[in-house]
């Protein structure tokens, strides 16, 4: 699907929304309903640059570092991809105080759901680097170049492309994930939809404008990750057509 | 010293689990020599290049670069294993051309032409960029500076392919096969490239070919390899004019027949 198309999409649940908004049943709900948008979006942010981040680092780690850190790498992998985010929710929140680590439920939900995504995001980077043909490898070692410069400057920009769709999924994924965090104490979107239902029972205008901003989410970073990937495999793609 | 080989391949093996590729190699390769190695597929002969650029590790032996290991290095008068560090400043002669390309994609000619003499070599960008310009313009594609590989012909990628091993200033330069995945119209256009640069630099040159016409013009010396040791060698005119090995007889007449 192109660019404009999901642009439209955009632009259209927006102006939804904002027709909606006009009317009683609904302007009731839409203030509410933003404030919890906010935090969903704050959480679903910044979890995703530590995805992102860590991703990265434990693809590299397993890739290329010492043994050690390879071993650490393949822990953190396999635990945080092994179990699911709500468990580790509730590690991070109600177990670790426990042991005397007490931390709040916002850092708690972007630790949480960031390192939960950043371990399937390491097998993204891993992928997209192991795609870059052996031949690339082999020019860059002829040219002399060290192991991090040709990975700076010759293996991760050809691996980024490949990385950016899959990354768009996981963002996605990380997105809707949020909703787990209310059982945590943050009052996010869903949180907010389920307890405006419970005291006002008005479920079709309620979760109507829930299904809107959620979609508006998405549709943002699809749109964003495609523009990325347009910019990124400029060079590319302009070879492609000639 | 100017007796000194460019390259010495002491003994060298190189084993893929069961399977001998190369069997105790001892091959001498002279300052400015151009040398061609021909031979059927399997010979070992790509294999001699890839050890020789390091990409390959060799099992037995020591590879020499200018009276210096390449492969190993002086500890306590003793060879050992070479560490990344003294490969890498060992490797700094050395230049390849593949058979496919393996341009970076993501950068256009002069990119990639300047990508390593900046990174590596630590060159200014202007003096890096007027370098590679100059080579560009050697090999008859200054035209194409801007233009990314996926928009250039393979003989115009091979080009720039040789364009960026020489921007780093090599004293030998290796060529694998750098026709073989070209159309026929566009051999002729590498090879003339690479007659020039036999002609203007002081290189040593050592390729793997299947132009026998072209190995037979432009070599100094040509190896024929078969089953991971030199068969024969000698001056073209000799091994191809007059082969004293029945393999060697047998590989050039199934070249010709089929060429």
């Amino acid at each position: 699907m192109g660019i404009p198309t999901l642009v439209a999409m955009l632009v259209a649940a927006l102006a939804v929304i904002g027709v909606l908004s006009f009317r009683e049943e609904y302007s009731l709900f839409v203030p509410g309903l933003l404030q919890g948008a906010v935090l969903t979006l704050q959480i679903a942010v910044l979890g995703s640059l530590l995805a992102v981040v860590m991703g990265v680092l434990a693809a590299l780690a397993r890739l290329y570092g010492p043994a050690p850190l390879r071993w650490l790498a393949t822990v953190y992998v396999e635990i945080f991809r092994g179990t699911s985010a709500l468990v580790q929710l509730f590690w991070l929140f109600f177990v670790l105080p426990q042991f005397g680590v007490t931390l709040d439920a916002f850092p708690v939900a972007v630790l949480a759901l960031g390192l939960n995504v950043g371990a399937y995001g390491s097998e993204v980077v891993r992928g997209a680097i192991q795609s870059v043909p052996r031949g690339q490898w082999e020019a860059s070692t002829a040219l002399n170049m060290s192991r991090p410069q040709m990975l700076r400057r010759i293996i991760l920009p050809q691996a980024f492309i490949a990385m950016i769709p899959p990354w768009g999924n996981l963002f996605i994924e990380l997105l809707k994930s949020t909703a787990l965090v209310s059982l945590i104490t943050l009052s996010d979107l869903a949180f907010r939809a389920q307890q405006m239902n419970q005291t006002t029972l008005k479920t079709v205008p309620i979760f109507t404008l829930v299904l809107l901003m959620y979609l508006v989410m998405s549709l943002a970073i699809t749109i964003v990750m495609r523009l990325l990937e347009r910019r990124a495999s400029l060079g590319l793609a302009r070879g492609r057509a000639a | 010293m100017t007796d000194q080989p460019m390259v010495r391949f002491d003994n060298v093996s190189k084993r893929y689990g069961p399977l001998t590729v190369l069997d105790g190699l001892n091959l001498d390769i002279m300052r400015g020599e151009k040398v061609s190695v021909i031979g059927p597929s399997g010979s070992g002969k790509t294999t001699v290049l890839r050890m020789l650029m390091t990409l390959e590790k060799i099992n037995d032996g020591v590879i020499w670069v200018e009276g210096e290991p390449l492969t190993h290095m002086e500890r306590n008068g003793k060879l050992v294993p070479a560490d990344l560090a003294h490969v890498r400043r060992v490797r700094g002669k050395i230049g390849m051309v593949f058979q496919s390309f393996n341009l970076f994609p993501h950068m256009t000619a002069m990119q990639n032409c300047i990508e390593a003499p900046v990174t590596v070599l630590g060159m200014k960008r202007a003096e890096a960029e007027a370098r590679a310009a100059e080579l560009l313009g050697m090999v008859g594609l200054s035209q194409k500076k801007d233009h990314y590989p996926s928009q250039l012909s393979g003989g115009q990628q091979q080009r720039v392919a040789i364009a960026r091993a020489l921007a780093m200033r090599p004293k030998i330069m290796l060529f694998d096969e750098v026709t073989s995945a070209l159309d026929p119209e566009l051999v002729g256009e590498v090879l003339q490239v690479i007659r020039q640069i036999g002609r203007e630099h002081d290189l040593t040159m050592l390729m793997v070919t299947h132009q026998m016409g072209f190995a037979r013009e432009f070599s100094d010396r040509v190896c024929f390899f078969y089953q991971g040791k030199i068969c024969e060698q000698g001056p073209p005119a000799e091994l191809f004019g007059a082969p004293k090995n029945e393999r060697t007889r047998q590989f050039l007449n199934a070249v010709l027949e089929a060429g």
